[in-house]
């Protein structure tokens, strides 16, 4: 009994131990954004790689969601004689959540896992020793474009996706769904409003924050050379996914 | 005779992982100028303990002091001063080679790059490498040329002090006795004081003024690289010697 309470308890305190240390990164983190130098052209390179090289995942992945969204809601509203209802369904889920969702979820696979993959390796081999022996601070060098690029270009992705998604729903509806096209865009147009787009970038920005810390945080702290780049790798894009589905609930709840 | 303030002087230092005691009170110091190698066999705390002078590991005890001034805490450890190899280079692989050579010029005193590039290739050219080289990636390198720019990048800002950790592992002997050339000729030149861990004894019978050898977390002995090889210490005698049988036993288990 008393080996198991003592197994329980080593448990619970590593639990600590970790978030403690999680939470002093983050702030670390955030203090380091707010101070100079920035390298602005680190942070430049990092929007292109988070951005630009993130757009055909997020535009895939948006176009198909939107496209079976409206699907599934016809084929659900039928039931009631609520097929009027779909084109806002589409418009309102895209913008609010499934947008930022798929989005963040997409760039924790892609970037996370590049981001945590990248610090660590040069963590096993010596290189943010080094850069630390070279006068550069690497939170300064490798942590902070990341987090600054993820959190400025994550709702620029999620805008570019409501827009596909939407367009997804609109091309399923009106070529497949015999929905009037004119009619579509028009009810789409009419009941969304401003703050469901941006509710949706507020969540992307979150997003985009706690994707490319975790991936910092991950890599930072891998030992044990590829093994260990591995392992953080992993952490990193689960860890990441499930704090996005986490803290979209709580923003949804704090919202709306 | 007036006493003069060691370049590096080291007190007490201790550093523990868990359980395992790594350093158990180290005192050294190193002369302004001198060249002073550390040797031991592997996980004897060689490493740490240049870690822990150059601040990249909290110590837990003991004391360091950078001509004079202490290091820890409150005191930033003045990184300015030193120069790094490292053991497996650690070239940064996403820059080219010139660009790690400057790294320290333009990121950590803001440098213009055009001349930050000037004296990379001046360094480059140091040990004995070509502009041409500087426009490559660290991974189209052998591992002595890996070596060389690890060095070139060491000596770029022209430190004060000079930290070589392993520099000749993983070498062929001849490339082995170049590096060793340079670093003899990088340390006289620029006047450093220089700091090296190795248990290669053909790189420390070369490259050093005065040997420390550490084990179990402390140092056993230390003196001038002559007196080395008749020390009267049987620990220096097997390990100089490379002789399974003595007071050193190697932890080797059978499974």
């Amino acid at each position: 009994m008393l080996d198991f309470l003592a197994a329980v308890g080593r448990v619970f305190l590593g639990f600590l131990v970790a978030t403690g240390r999680f939470a002093i990164f983050t702030f670390s983190a955030i203090s380091h954004c707010v101070r100079p130098p920035v390298y602005l052209r680190l942070v430049l390179r990092q929007i292109v790689d988070i951005g630009y090289y993130s757009l055909p995942v997020v535009g895939l992945t948006a176009i198909f969601t939107g496209m079976v969204l409206a699907l599934q809601t016809n084929t659900g509203f039928a039931r009631f004689q609520a097929q009027g209802a779909v084109a806002t369904v589409v418009a309102l889920s895209m913008t609010r959540e499934l947008g930022p969702v798929i989005a963040a979820l997409m760039v924790a696979g892609r970037i996370g896992a590049a981001i945590a993959a990248e610090i660590g390796t040069m963590r096993v081999t010596d290189q943010i020793d080094a850069m630390t022996t070279l006068s550069t601070n690497p939170f300064k060098y490798l942590v902070v474009p990341r987090v600054v690029a993820g959190v400025a270009t994550l709702p620029v992705l999620v805008l570019v996706a409501d827009i596909i998604g939407v367009f997804g729903g609109f091309l399923v509806a009106t070529y497949k769904l015999g929905f009037n096209p004119s009619g579509y865009i028009g009810q789409t147009a009419d009941n969304l409003r401003s703050d469901d787009v941006v509710s949706g970038l507020i969540k992307a920005a979150v997003f985009g924050f706690i994707v490319t810390i975790m991936g910092c945080y991950f890599g930072y702290h891998s030992r044990g050379g590829a093994q260990g780049v591995g392992a953080a790798t992993t952490y990193a894009v689960v860890s990441a996914s499930i704090m996005v589905l986490l803290v979209d609930y709580l923003l949804t709840s704090v919202l709306f | 005779m007036p006493e003069t303030t060691p370049k590096i002087s080291v007190r007490g230092l201790r550093k523990s992982f868990g359980h395992k005691i790594v350093l158990d009170g180290i005192d050294i110091d190193v002369g302004v100028g001198e060249s002073l190698v550390v040797i031991g066999g592997s996980g004897t705390g060689k490493s740490v303990m240049v870690k822990c002078i150059l601040g990249l590991l909290e110590p837990d005890g003991g004391e360091v002091k950078i001509d004079g001034q202490a290091t820890g805490g409150r005191h930033r450890v003045p990184l300015e001063k030193f120069g790094m190899l490292f053991q497996g280079a650690a070239l940064f692989d996403s820059l080219l080679v010139w660009e790690n050579v400057a790294f320290g010029l333009i990121q950590g005193r803001g440098m213009e790059r055009s001349q930050a590039k000037r004296v990379a290739l001046d360094k480059l050219a140091a040990v004995g490498l070509g502009p041409e080289v500087g426009e490559l990636r660290p991974a189209e390198l052998s591992g002595g040329m890996q070596k060389r720019v690890a060095l070139a990048r060491a000596i770029a800002a022209e430190p004060e002090i000079i930290v070589f950790d392993e520099p000749t592992t993983g070498l062929d002997p001849i490339m082995s006795d170049v590096i060793n050339d340079l670093i003899i000729k990088c340390v006289r030149d620029l006047g450093a004081t220089a700091i090296s861990i190795t248990h290669d004894m053909a790189s420390t019978r070369k490259i050093a003024d005065r040997v420390a050898m550490i084990y179990k977390g402390k140092i056993i002995w230390s003196g001038d690289v002559a007196s080395m090889e008749h020390s009267e210490n049987a620990f220096v005698d097997q390990f100089i010697h490379g002789r399974a049988d003595g007071p050193i036993q190697m932890e080797v288990r059978a499974h």
